[in-house]
């Protein structure tokens, strides 16, 4: 049978006492983008010190002379404060993917009435993936 | 059948190529995630390390088409985020114009990036 919802704005945030999960889906799926896209920027950038690295700039830690690629990528490794924060963008990034997938889904027509049911599913799957992860993205940071 | 809510105008090129790097990204995304924090481990990256990587052909060229098909994502993404908000006009002129630049400068950079670390360039 033919439905049409009215649910009103997603954009006006103010009612989000309202909000459906699809309404949350859409939310967290924008918000996860905007991390996401940030972070590629600021990946691209760090990585960037390989173009130095290649032209043998070297620095000095611990007293050994480091390639500044290898010593830029393991010295921001060492910090406790960004291995959390890595685990902070797999739980984005695994919802982003999950959620993503059941928008392709969605926009196939394909389970379509259980949508709502399918975005607390990417939830929990992403809730687990993350705890499964952390002793691996933690080792060695303490 | 229940309305669809999509940030995109149905049926547009940009929809569509949103959709398609999407199913691209979602197997990369997840081979790189896996690749560089579980077979191997971000905080063992060495130079050498990457370099042997970037210097399989097949390894560097999915590296450039990931770079290039996040880069277009991304970007087209935050277009589409910033329309819902009804952007019109000149700021709407302006928002192509910055994130064209800022798309092109991280493609261009990323592509560079990738060329030196492979020893190409």
């Amino acid at each position: 049978m033919s439905q049409s919802y009215n649910r009103g704005l997603v954009e006006d945030f103010g009612r989000w006492r309202e909000f459906t999960a699809g309404m949350w889906a859409w939310i967290f799926h924008k918000f996860t983008g905007w991390v996401l896209v940030g972070y590629l920027f600021t990946h691209i950038a760090v990585l960037s010190t390989a173009i130095a690295g290649a032209n043998g700039q070297t620095v000095l830690v611990g007293g050994e002379q480091l390639n500044v690629y290898t010593a830029t990528i393991q010295g921001l490794e060492s910090l406790l404060i960004v291995r959390v924060m890595e685990v902070g963008l797999l739980a984005v990034a695994v919802f982003h993917i999950l959620n993503g997938v059941r928008l392709l889904f969605v926009d196939l027509g394909l389970g379509l009435e259980s949508q709502d049911k399918s975005f607390y599913a990417s939830l929990i799957v992403t809730g687990v993936i993350v705890i499964a992860s952390i002793p691996t993205f933690l080792e060695g940071a303490f | 059948m229940a309305e669809r809510y999509s940030s995109f105008r149905s049926g547009s090129t940009s929809w569509l190529l949103q959709r398609v790097t999407a199913a691209f990204l979602v197997v990369v995304l997840a081979f790189h995630f896996f690749l560089l924090h579980f077979v191997q481990h971000a905080s063992e990256v060495t130079f050498a390390g990457t370099t042997a990587r970037m210097e399989e052909w097949g390894y560097l060229l999915t590296m450039v088409l990931f770079l290039l098909t996040a880069t277009f994502h991304g970007v087209n993404g935050v277009y589409a985020a910033l329309l819902n908000q009804g952007l019109t006009g000149t700021a709407k002129r302006a928002v192509q114009v910055v994130l064209a630049i800022a798309g092109l400068a991280l493609a261009g950079q990323g592509t560079y990036l990738a060329l030196v670390m492979s020893g190409v360039m």
